[in-house]
């Protein structure tokens, strides 16, 4: 185990603990910006998709892992993103310009649902945003003269600064592209968490009633979470739209909300890297499956695989493993640190009672 | 004028009546234990101060401030600072962010210059970080800085609440039975630093508490309550020789045993 | 005329919705979880009808394979508290929520498995065909499925008011601390409570069934119910019931009046509007919570 010994306060608030720490997270960036050189354009193709994916819930991480607030509506947002980016686009906007609006057109349409969902506790929140996330497609459909409604809308090329971004011509600006997406997403986000508003976050999910004593407002903290979050995930459905090519009122039904919720969950609940890990595995289980399936001789896919799978994995992350796979790796290498002398009940869960949050 | 003023305030739980007509002065500088059995009322009255309650009728004011006009998130930003009786902290963080979010009312950046972490930003949480390290040095909480609470033993955890509400630099400093479940050095410390954080801070300090050893010593006047409703006032000692006391807490008027020790 | 016809197919309709957000809201009650599983319970209910009465599985009597379908939704819903719930007792709701959404996919695809992804029809003795009477056209089926959820709603309030395990569930949902120190088995009982949610689910399984063809996305009407039980305010069983009809009643009234496309947006849109102005639902009470 390594001790460090800490002489100033800029080492707590600096983005990495130390320089080991920043030259590992270099080194993975590197990998990243190379990654168009070492594999082909296809894994590239997929390898672009997870990044989309973990951009989206990076969004819902924000809220969920760090506001402790559950929504179950992000698909919503994530189509109101993808929409509004389109349509500035087709209006001539240039992309450069109609990307970032459509991240502050979601995440202020975000912070104004907010208002009056953010009074609403847990369940009925869950319940309001999952109801958002059914009307989304209705609502598409309703206003089909502006979306296309189920015929949905075509994604226009992206022009940046001239230079016109592919996904099939040209991959590698693509994955740059969106690796810049993410890069910044992911800067804005540590941002947030070692600010002020960041610990305001986590004192709303640990306990609204004491956060409320020390001076948190917090329907207005629970409202930014909610606009920020929403920001983020519109960004992804942005990308997400515009990799796709088309997208109709059936893109972002609300099983792509409870996708995001998978992916963070299984990743690990409050933790970045935890959307990134997330991100990977809900789009290589499928192909997993698939080749487990063909392995075992059935030759045929079996209907529904997938998301009995998804249901599965989740259950046994949510029983035994509640802080995800990078919570796991984080046990696994503080244990490898301090072996042999890792003790079982350093990592033994807290048990807490019963702590009501019904109001009586 | 006096720094907390209750006058005649009544609040009542559908046919509970909590708070009967209570009216109560806590004057700057002062400790000011509320005593009295329990469901006497005493942490309700924390709850009206903290605005988690709204009384049906009385006015209570803060430094001739009407503090029912204010939210319950826009009272720590006059100054008053509060513990609870079983400890609400915020379990998944460390005992550092703990503190740091009780500089939450001090903090002046906005939203966006947070988000590009600009110089400013840094520069304020250079200064929260001082602020806060005063208190942990305080504390002697240097051990467990970057320790999760959910992790921390119950003795801890008790003065890392007390540090978050000291961390808010306060004007009234309201504790929620500070030594209750702590072990007899533990109390002892934990009367040593409200000693402290009234004459070396200048923080007036009002507390529920029913370890009447602890009362007895720190605090200057001492007002005991039953079925929300005033039974006496005055010096710890008037107030535990009073027959009304010594009947509430033990039914019948019984004098020596209730003097000194712990009751209730 | 055919105001008569929306208003028994609605109510018939939201008799489903109504039990199913009954589950939901008893559950709700008495353990604090939030069973967004509830839906797809109502479908594994009537899956498991129809493996004891169709004549393609066992073909049983369909009053003798009753008893039995209740027997082995309750002993379900006992078992998904006890293996599943316990260990998140005491954990937020986000868990919770996140788990019972799991519990759902996993069922759906057991269903799936099992069953298959075709829809089928139960061989229901509530299948009464229409009575047809002056151009009305009624679904005695829907007739059927009004009756049953009044006895059933009448029997439950039987036994929350006169029987020894109602009056424990009740007590263990006002206070469970309190019931703890009265002598109640307070886990036990949210066994039995989940039991019971088994066997609402099971019933409102059947009257779906009974309407239509049952398939393994059944479940996803689920969510409606967890509209109905917002609308009726969520602590409140008979709240619940009367959030299932309104949600019910509003479907075929919209399709009928508005124009196309926002029959489907109504009832959300009642529930956004509740949830805004009525947070608590329309027969809730609130109180402020205890530090």
């Amino acid at each position: 185990m390594r001790f460090q010994f800490k002489t100033s306060y800029e080492q707590d608030i600096r983005l990495f603990e130390d320089r080991r720490q920043a030259a590992r997270y270099a080194l993975l960036l590197a990998l990243a910006v190379a990654l168009p050189f070492l594999i082909d354009d296809y894994f590239l193709g997929e390898a672009t998709n997870v990044l989309i994916w973990a951009i989206a819930g990076l969004g819902l991480m924000l809220l969920t892992g760090q506001a402790g607030q559950v929504s179950l509506g992000h698909s919503a947002f994530m189509a109101l993103g993808c929409y509004a980016c389109v349509l500035m686009m087709n209006a001539g906007v240039s992309f450069v310009l109609a990307f970032p609006l459509a991240g502050i057109v979601t995440g202020l349409a975000g912070a104004l649902i907010a208002i009056p969902a953010m009074k609403l506790h847990g369940v009925y929140l869950a319940i309001a945003t999952l109801a958002l996330a059914i009307l989304a497609d209705d609502i598409i459909v309703l206003t089909a003269p502006w979306t296309g409604g189920v015929a949905g809308l075509y994604a226009p090329p992206i022009d940046i600064l001239g230079v016109t971004v592919d996904r099939w011509s040209t991959p590698d600006l693509y994955w740059w592209m969106v690796l810049a997406v993410a890069v910044l997403v992911t800067l804005a986000y540590v941002n947030i968490l070692r600010s002020a508003t960041g610990r305001a976050f986590a004192a709303v999910r640990d306990s609204e009633i004491s956060a409320q004593a020390m001076g948190v407002n917090v329907a207005r903290t629970k409202t930014i979470a909610f606009g920020l979050s929403c920001a983020i995930t519109g960004l992804g459905g942005a990308l997400m739209g515009l990799f796709a090519g088309a997208f109709n009122n059936e893109t972002f039904t609300f099983l792509i909300s409870i996708q995001l919720v998978m992916m963070i969950v299984v990743g690990g609940l409050g933790f970045i890297q935890g959307a990134f890990l997330g991100a990977v595995v809900i789009a290589f289980l499928p192909q997993a499956l698939s080749l487990a399936t063909d392995a075992l001789g059935r030759g045929v896919a079996i209907p529904g695989l997938e998301a009995g799978v998804f249901g599965a994995l989740l259950i046994a992350f949510v029983l035994f493993e509640p802080t995800g796979l990078w919570g796991r790796w984080l046990k696994i290498k503080t244990w490898l640190e301090l072996f042999p002398f890792a003790r079982r009940d350093m990592f033994r869960r807290q048990r807490s009672y019963l702590k009501t949050e019904r109001l009586r | 004028m006096s720094l907390l003023q209750l006058s005649d305030v009544t609040l009542k739980f559908g046919g509970l009546t909590a708070v009967a007509g209570l009216s109560l002065a806590v004057e700057e500088g002062e400790v000011f234990a509320l005593v009295g059995p329990n469901g006497a009322g005493k942490s309700t009255v924390f709850n009206l101060v903290s605005r988690f309650y709204t009384p049906a009728s009385g006015r209570i004011t803060f430094a001739g401030q009407d503090l029912l006009r204010l939210a319950p998130h826009d009272v720590p930003a006059l100054g008053i600072a509060r513990t609870f009786q079983n400890i609400e902290l915020f379990q998944q963080s460390t005992v550092l962010q703990n503190l740091l979010v009780g500089r939450h009312r001090h903090r002046r950046t906005t939203l966006a210059e947070q988000l590009f972490h600009l110089p400013s930003v840094r520069g304020e949480e250079r200064e929260h970080r001082h602020a806060v390290e005063e208190v942990i040095d305080f504390l002697d909480l240097q051990p467990y800085r970057d320790a999760r609470i959910a992790g921390l033993p119950y003795g801890v955890r008790k003065v890392v609440e007390l540090g978050r509400a000291l961390a808010s630099k306060p004007r009234l400093l309201l504790l929620d039975e500070p030594a209750s479940g702590l072990s007899v050095e533990e109390t002892q410390n934990m009367r040593w630093w409200i000693a402290d954080i009234r004459r070396h801070m200048g923080i007036t300090v009002m507390m529920v508490e029913h370890d009447m050893g602890l009362v007895g010593k720190v605090s200057d006047r001492v007002l005991a309550l039953a079925d929300g409703r005033r039974l006496a006032e005055g010096t710890p000692a008037e107030v535990q020789a009073h027959p009304a006391v010594i009947a509430a807490y033990l039914g019948t008027a019984a004098p020596s045993k209730a003097a000194g020790g712990r009751v209730a | 005329m055919d105001v008569l016809q929306l208003l028994v197919s609605g109510l018939a309709n939201g008799c489903v919705y109504g039990l199913v957000a009954l589950g939901f809201v008893l559950i709700y009650k008495a353990t604090e979880a939030v069973n967004f599983a509830q839906g797809d319970f109502m479908m594994l209910g009537a899956f498991v009808t129809l493996a004891f009465v169709n004549p393609e599985y066992f073909g049983l009597n369909f009053w003798l394979a009753l008893p039995l379908v209740f027997l082995v939704m309750g002993l379900f819903g006992y078992l998904v508290d006890r293996t599943v719930l316990r260990f998140v007792f005491g954990q937020s709701q986000t868990a919770i929520i996140i788990l019972t959404i799991a519990l759902g996919f996993v069922l759906r695809f057991a269903v799936g498995a099992i069953w298959g992804h075709e829809p089928q029809n139960l061989q229901s003795p509530l299948r009464l065909g229409d009575l047809r009477a002056g151009g009305v056209v009624l679904g005695l089926a829907d007739v059927a499925v009004i009756l049953v959820t009044a006895i059933l709603t009448l029997v439950l309030w039987q036994f929350f008011q006169r029987t020894k395990l109602g009056l424990a569930m009740q007590a263990a949902s006002q206070n469970q601390m309190a019931a703890y120190y009265m002598g109640i088995p307070v886990r036990r009982v949210q066994g039995f409570v989940w039991a019971l949610a088994g066997i609402v689910a099971a019933v409102a399984g059947i009257l779906y069934a009974s309407k239509g063809a049952i398939d393994p996305n059944a479940g996803f009407i689920g969510i409606k119910a967890f509209a109905a039980a917002v609308i009726g305010g969520f602590g409140s069983l008979p709240g619940a019931l009367a959030g299932g009809l309104i949600v019910g009643l509003i479907e075929p009234f919209a399709a009928r009046y508005l124009p196309p496309g926002w029959s489907q947006v109504a009832p959300y849109a009642l529930l956004i509007a509740v949830l805004l102005f009525r947070p608590h639902g329309l027969f809730a009470q609130v109180r402020a919570k205890k530090v």
